[in-house]
């Protein structure tokens, strides 16, 4: 099963007519809600991501576990039901779910300047409608935009993306649902883009070590664009946002 | 009972937007160098690394003489020593009740800085102690003014005059801190018959207008009992839906703009002003308004 089908061409295209080192297409909106502090929906192909940021606000519930030196960052990831090609419940404490959170609050930690926030928490939630391959970057991304969107200082933008290895040895990025049940291996990384940092990284399958620097150097340049896309989108977001008030300075 | 619901198509949406572009000052994303020297002080929304002062936060650049610092243009509310505030109560706990205030942390308000019954110069005993939750308990709505910030950020409050204590009839509405203005006074009379509270937090108290004849012990006494004329409460759920569709739009709340609002508003019937073409339309005439006031 795994080698009939060719996840590259001979003319260099893959299944749904991209190149190698094309990235699916990315759109995305700030400030989709009024009720959090910050929202965001973030489209990459057919995956589509709604985030929301809470806070930071006072711990609520158990509060022995409020910080002095820095902010608790809680994050909650959901499918929802019909997401996928099969409908199918699914409850918010299985594993694979709980694993996501904590993956996407590594991210997040990384990023979010939590010190100046003691004693306080934020909460990020993140729902995928619709899940094609790229759940996780598509996840990072969406709340690294509704971060921004709530005003919580970042280091720089966190953003994440996948690579895989096709036929003849080429790096390839933005796996899609198709190309990942074709079954190659995914490298998923999430970066600091601006400084390099790799802050996440994860494989499914396995690749021969010789090809892991280029498909990694694949894996960062796609951050990279991500972070291009993502910056051009804030700053048509906070242009319109602040032309509607009028720029103000505060009085 | 049948009810028109709408559920549009996302192509259908209407846009809000009713921005003026005049002229765009240099926007900062989070990671993005301001500038190399380091002769600078850093303000909030920046950080420095090897050298290079940064922004943390997407926003604009505040500079006075040496302190730059980068304003998000929506956060959560930072409190300033006499702003109104608008606030609910969360806990009552040992001579202090907190307040969720829409700020980071909760605030805090003493039970010897509010004005019991009785005159400025009682004694606050052991009674007192044991009556507060009868002054106010969880889920009261109270206004009070800022008095101090402490060191970690939280606020205390004071209802040390009058016009500020507990809330009785009328409606809260929450928008995002940035878009009240700040202002001499935020207590508003309006003439169309209703008072509103712009508190500084975001929350904004829409009310029967208040008769300030009324003798004054402190604001602890909330009539429930009192039967609000329907004209009137007609006129606070307009005051509502005009400040959402100015909200939704990202328009500055204050005074004038609620006045201008609700008077583009009445060709609407209250209930259609929940509608997002007829939110924009009163949107964008209000800000055509206020942009005649300006030249």
């Amino acid at each position: 099963m795994s080698r009939n089908k060719e996840l590259l061409s001979k003319i260099g295209l893959r299944l749904d007519g991209r190149r190698a080192n094309e990235l699916r297409r990315i759109r995305c909106k700030l400030g989709v809600f009024t009720e959090p502090d910050g929202s965001a929906y973030i489209e990459q192909g057919l995956t589509k991501v709604l985030a929301a940021v809470y806070g930071p606000h006072q711990v609520r519930g158990q509060r022995s576990k409020a910080q002095h030196d820095g902010a608790l960052v809680n994050c909650q990831f959901s499918m929802a039901v019909f997401s996928t090609g099969e409908r199918k419940r699914r409850p918010r404490g299985d594993r694979k779910s709980t694993e996501l959170s904590m993956h996407l609050q590594q991210a997040l930690l990384a990023a979010i300047k939590t010190e100046l926030y003691p004693w306080s928490q934020i909460d990020v939630y993140v729902e995928v409608l619709h899940a094609d391959g790229g759940i996780y970057p598509a996840c990072v991304n969406a709340a690294t935009l509704a971060l921004i969107d709530a005003g919580i200082p970042l280091k720089e933008y966190v953003c994440a993306c996948t690579a895989s290895l096709a036929n003849n040895d080429v790096p390839m990025l933005d796996i899609s649902h198709q190309e990942e049940a074709i079954g190659g291996p995914t490298l998923t990384v999430a970066a600091l883009p601006m400084s390099g940092k790799i802050v996440l990284m994860e494989m499914s399958q396995r690749f021969h070590l010789d090809h892991l620097p280029k498909v990694l150097e694949k894996a960062l340049q796609g951050c990279k664009d991500v972070k291009n896309i993502l910056d051009e989108a804030v700053r048509l977001h906070v242009q319109d946002v602040g032309s509607s008030t009028g720029w103000v300075i505060k009085n | 009972m049948s009810k028109k619901i709408h559920i549009r198509l996302a192509n259908h949406r209407v846009n809000s937007s009713v921005a003026v572009y005049s002229r765009v000052p240099k926007i900062f994303t989070p990671g993005e160098i301001i500038t190399p020297q380091n002769e600078f002080m850093r303000g909030h929304g920046t950080y420095e690394e090897d050298g290079n002062l940064k922004s943390s936060v997407a926003g604009v650049r505040e500079q006075v003489n040496n302190l730059i610092s980068i304003r998000p243009l929506k956060s959560r509310y930072n409190g300033e020593v006499g702003d109104v505030v608008v606030g609910r109560i969360t806990e009552v706990q040992q001579k202090r009740w907190k307040i969720d205030t829409n700020s980071r942390l909760d605030s805090v308000l003493l039970l010897s800085s509010v004005n019991l019954p009785g005159g400025e110069l009682r004694r606050r005993s052991v009674e007192d102690e044991h009556m507060m939750r009868q002054y106010l308990q969880e889920g009261d709505l109270i206004s009070a003014e800022v008095q101090s910030v402490y060191s970690d950020g939280s606020l205390s409050l004071h209802t040390r005059s009058l016009k500020y204590g507990k809330l009785g009839q009328g409606v809260l509405l929450k928008v995002f801190p940035s878009l009240v203005k700040r202002s001499k006074t935020h207590f508003h009379n309006l003439p169309v018959g209703a008072s509103v509270i712009l508190g500084n937090n975001g929350f904004i108290w829409i009310c029967p207008t208040i008769v300030n004849s009324e003798d004054s012990v402190g604001g602890f006494i909330q009539n429930l009992e009192e039967v609000i004329p329907r004209q009137q409460r007609e006129t606070i759920a307009r005051l509502r839906n005009c400040i959402l569709s100015l909200t939704q739009s990202k328009m500055l709340v204050f005074d004038t703009s609620i006045l201008y609002a609700y008077e583009e508003s009445l060709k609407y019937e209250i209930c259609e002003l929940l509608q997002p073409e007829a939110m924009v339309d009163v949107a964008l005439l209000t800000q055509q308004r206020l942009c005649m006031l300006e030249e």
